[in-house]
């Protein structure tokens, strides 16, 4: 069996520690969304808000109940699957999210098909062969793309690519996708600015993390043994290496839900990032609240996953 | 056609086609130009541009994308909410007003046939007859009577209920006839109901998820925060209009990225370009601007009621103190008009043109901070991104002062919540207004002893009595000369100080035809999806 009983209790406790963390999140969000200033009748009337029409508006919104109580409500209609109705626009929270939701995962789904192959190949190659000039080159482009914020590279993407050459639209919504080219150009840009900011880091990670158990003793009785370099790495040293690798892939991928801001703005994509941005300005309790539980549960999930992976791919902890 | 002076914009380019749509003849642009310093062969192909532009034909079809700048659930198809220029554009295509402000600031009839009156108390609103929703119900007076009710409601939650309130009677005298008693006279209730907020939507209506109006547009898609799409109106009841066969639009929020969205072709409006933007867009032959100037401002409140505000001078000073001139060209790069201090504007007919705009002369402040005994005293000014341009101008300020002894503490504080917790509350702070139609609704919105945005907390007896002998007047000439004076009140006693008006600079592709400049605001005052055409 895959799972021993021991496995299986360490998978139980995890996920036990996952949906507690889910509670403290939602109640920390709460408390942080109370700080704020100004309530959402405030914020809908703006300049216009003068005491007797925000008395009326929070009258007419249900929102004279203490703020603790709607909340409260809320995470009880949670358990049933519940969302909440938008306060800003009295829609349900679930048709907001959902196809923003659908958007944003098909952009990190994407992306996270590019980048991991692409970086797992550049470094393992790397720490391949540590020294060389292809190791040199390697790291010296990961440096300078994680030292470039992601809005300029979006924006000189844009230039290059929609402006100057013509190639791909400069916005990456309402094209078509209903071929597989033209899908090609409409993700190629989003694409290519996440790509290089998950890649970066994550070639960094995979190359140390190789390059720790290509030091270890039993890899260099390997290469006494006469192993070649490539089985050296890839058969002795990789398999230690997966758990470290899966972390930082995790961590890097949990950024493509939620973390998206700047290229869900420039190029115009509808993704869940944006809408939790403007649930915040609007101080949309059941929105925020209802983004924050899902990128909390999507960081939650990743994390977890690498977890799992670093316990079955290490016996001394699978037992 | 590219032969144009350098710095020559599409304001001047504005500029002239303003110009000739008012009747101007050859001799008198060329004149204006000569003195402006361009020389006759450049004028001479400069006017035929302008002519060119503004003698189009009108050709029908394609579909029009357009980005505005702000977008977020918030949107919304109610008029009554409506806040954000994408709201506005999206209610105008679905809806239509009883009235609307042509670009010289006219009002003219849309839903109505005939609004009457005898004393500016009781109105007569005639409708059309004949006008249908998209749903295919015609058009009553129980419509009206329901979209105008509404503001009064305060769990509408209407931006324009303070206005709304003046309403006290609205009245069904038959099928197309309404009757509306004020509760005191108002000549400019025709031009009030030009509003945005006061389009009209089918009685009942209180399910905004899709629009039913009368406008050129039939709502197709509506996803807030992400887009509209509008589709033709085939028995829309204008004989005129709409060319496009749909529209769709979306907010870019990143200046540059609606910038480029442009110049790649992906869409064909962008509005509200930073002024920055401006050299780029029209160093593009495949891309245009067009600017509209009309009353939105960012100014310097300065309460009356309290410290600092309160010793005599000060306020004048730091009128005197503000350099309007570097405002208006290193900060707006020339895309603002320098004004006088007080908000009336010169897109509007009561504009008051023989006030001038005080001078830079930081003497003259220092003389008056020394009478205010505040000379080098350390004064906050508190300056936001939600007031456009506001940080940059208070940094001016504070430069200008340091050279005169005061020492001036720009605190920057953020967009979010400004509204609620500084704007009319901090001393010494900046606001931002949006244009209004009327002199009416921004003098008793800002000025009025009891105004709900008394920026300055401003009190005078004269000019409440003068706000209301203005309001009820039905002749033209005495109304002119009540503004007038009124306008130099504002300048002279209020304590805020009005540096320059914006303007507005839309960019678009080259194949649209038909944007002019409206007093109401951009985009032809947001209703630019019903007159505007795509050429081929």
């Amino acid at each position: 069996m895959l799972l021993s009983y021991s496995t299986s209790i360490l998978v139980l406790q995890r996920l036990a520690i996952a949906l507690l963390t889910l509670v403290i999140v939602s109640f920390a969000v709460f408390f942080a969304t109370e700080l704020l200033p100004g309530d959402v009748a405030q914020i809908l009337l703006g300049q216009a808000a003068t005491p007797e029409a925000v008395a009326g508006l929070r009258e007419a919104m249900g929102l004279n109940q203490p703020a603790f109580l709607r909340f409260l409500g809320w995470l009880a209609g949670l358990l049933h699957g519940d969302f909440g109705i938008s306060y800003v626009n009295n829609m349900p929270v679930a048709d907001l999210i959902g196809d923003r939701l659908v958007n944003s995962l098909r952009l990190a789904g994407v992306t996270t098909l590019v980048s991991v192959p692409v970086s797992l190949c550049l470094g393992i190659g790397a720490a391949m062969w540590r020294g060389s000039l292809f190791d040199r080159i390697v790291t010296v482009l990961t440096i300078s793309v994680i030292s470039v914020p992601e809005f300029m590279v979006a924006t000189l993407a844009v230039l290059i690519f929609a402006v100057w050459l013509g190639w791909l639209p400069a916005l990456s919504y309402g094209a078509d996708v209903s071929s597989f080219s033209a899908m090609l150009k409409a993700y190629a840009m989003p694409v290519i600015s996440l790509s290089f900011v998950v890649c970066a880091q994550m070639i960094r990670m995979t190359r140390a993390a190789v390059i720790d158990t290509i030091n270890t003793p039993y890899v260099e009785m390997a290469l006494l043994k006469g192993a070649r370099r490539s089985r050296m790495v890839l058969r002795h040293a990789l398999p230690n290496a997966l758990g470290p690798i899966a972390n930082a892939i995790a961590l890097s991928l949990s950024y493509l839900v939620g973390g998206v801001i700047i290229v869900e703005t420039i190029f115009n994509y509808p993704g869940v990032a944006k809408l939790m941005v403007d649930a915040v300005a609007t101080r949309d309790l059941p929105l925020i609240q209802s983004c924050a539980m899902i990128f909390c549960v999507s960081y939650l999930s990743l994390i977890t996953l690498a977890d799992l992976m670093a316990i079955l791919s290490n016996p001394r902890l699978r037992k | 056609m590219t032969k144009t002076p350098t710095n020559w914009t599409g304001r001047d380019d504005a500029m002239v086609e303003d110009m000739i749509r008012r009747g101007a003849t050859r001799r008198q642009l060329l004149k204006m130009l000569m003195a402006s310093g361009v020389g006759v062969a450049a004028g001479g192909s400069l006017l035929m541009r302008a002519g060119a532009a503004h003698a189009e034909t009108p050709v029908s079809g394609g579909h029009l994308r357009a980005a505005g700048w702000s977008s977020s659930t918030a949107d919304t198809l109610d008029p009554a909410k409506a806040s954000l220029s994408t709201d506005y554009v999206r209610c105008c295509a679905f809806y239509n007003r009883l009235t609307f402000l042509d670009e010289a600031g006219e009002v003219q009839m849309e839903l109505a046939e005939k609004i009457e009156t005898d004393d500016a108390k009781t109105w007569n609103v005639t409708l059309r007859s004949g006008v249908t929703f998209h749903d295919g119900k015609t058009l009553t007076s129980d419509d009206v009577l329901y979209s105008l009710n509404r503001h009064l409601d305060p769990a509408v939650g209407s931006k324009v209920n303070s206005i709304a309130k003046q309403m006290t009677e609205i009245t069904k005298v038959d099928d197309l006839n309404l009757r509306i008693v004020l509760d005191q006279a108002n000549a400019d209730l025709p031009a009030i109901l030009a509003l945005h907020h006061f389009l009209i939507i089918a009685d009942g209506t209180t399910d905004f998820a899709k629009a039913n109006g009368t406008g050129a547009f039939i709502c197709e898609t509506f996803e807030p925060g992400v887009r509209s799409v509008g589709k033709k109106n085939p028995d829309y009841w204008k004989a005129e209009g709409p060319y496009l066969d749909s529209f769709e639009f979306i907010a870019i929020s990143d200046d540059n990225a609606r910038v480029n969205a442009l110049l790649s072709g992906d869409i064909q409006l962008a509005a509200a370009i930073n002024p920055r933007s401006v050299r780029l867009v029209e160093s593009n032959n495949s891309v245009k601007t067009s600017v509209t100037t009309s009353g939105n401002y960012s100014n310097l409140n300065m309460r009356l009621d309290i410290d600092p505000g309160d010793k005599a001078g000060f306020v004048e000073g730091m009128k005197y103190l503000i350099n309007r001139e570097a405002i208006q060209k290193s900060l707006f790069r020339g895309l603002a008009e320098v004004a006088n201090d007080q908000p009336v504007s010169p897109a509007d007919r009561y504009h008051n043109p023989n006030l001038k705009a005080r001078e830079f002369d930081p003497e003259r402040a220092k003389a008056l901070f020394d009478k205010a005994g505040l000379l080098g005293t350390e004064i906050p000014i508190v300056a936001s991104d939600a007031a456009t341009s506001s940080v940059d101008m208070a940094t001016i300020v504070q430069q200008a002062g340091r050279d005169v002894g005061m020492n001036f503490k720009v605190e920057r504080v953020p967009s979010d919540g400004y509204w609620s917790n500084y704007w009319l509350k901090a001393p010494v702070h900046f606001g931002n207004i949006n244009p209004r139609p009327t002199p009416d609704i921004l003098f008793s919105l800002l000025y009025a002893s009891d105004a709900p945005w008394n920026e300055s907390h401003y009190k005078s007896d004269k000019f409440d009595a003068m706000l209301s002998e203005a309001r009820g007047a039905l002749d033209e000439d005495k109304r002119t000369s009540i503004y007038w004076e009124m306008q130099e009140m504002v300048a002279n006693e209020a304590g805020t100080a009005i540096p320059v008006y914006i303007s507005n600079v839309d960019a678009l592709s080259s194949k649209v035809g038909g944007l002019k400049p409206n007093p109401l605001g951009g985009m032809m005052g947001y209703a630019f999806a019903e007159y505007v055409w795509l050429k081929d």
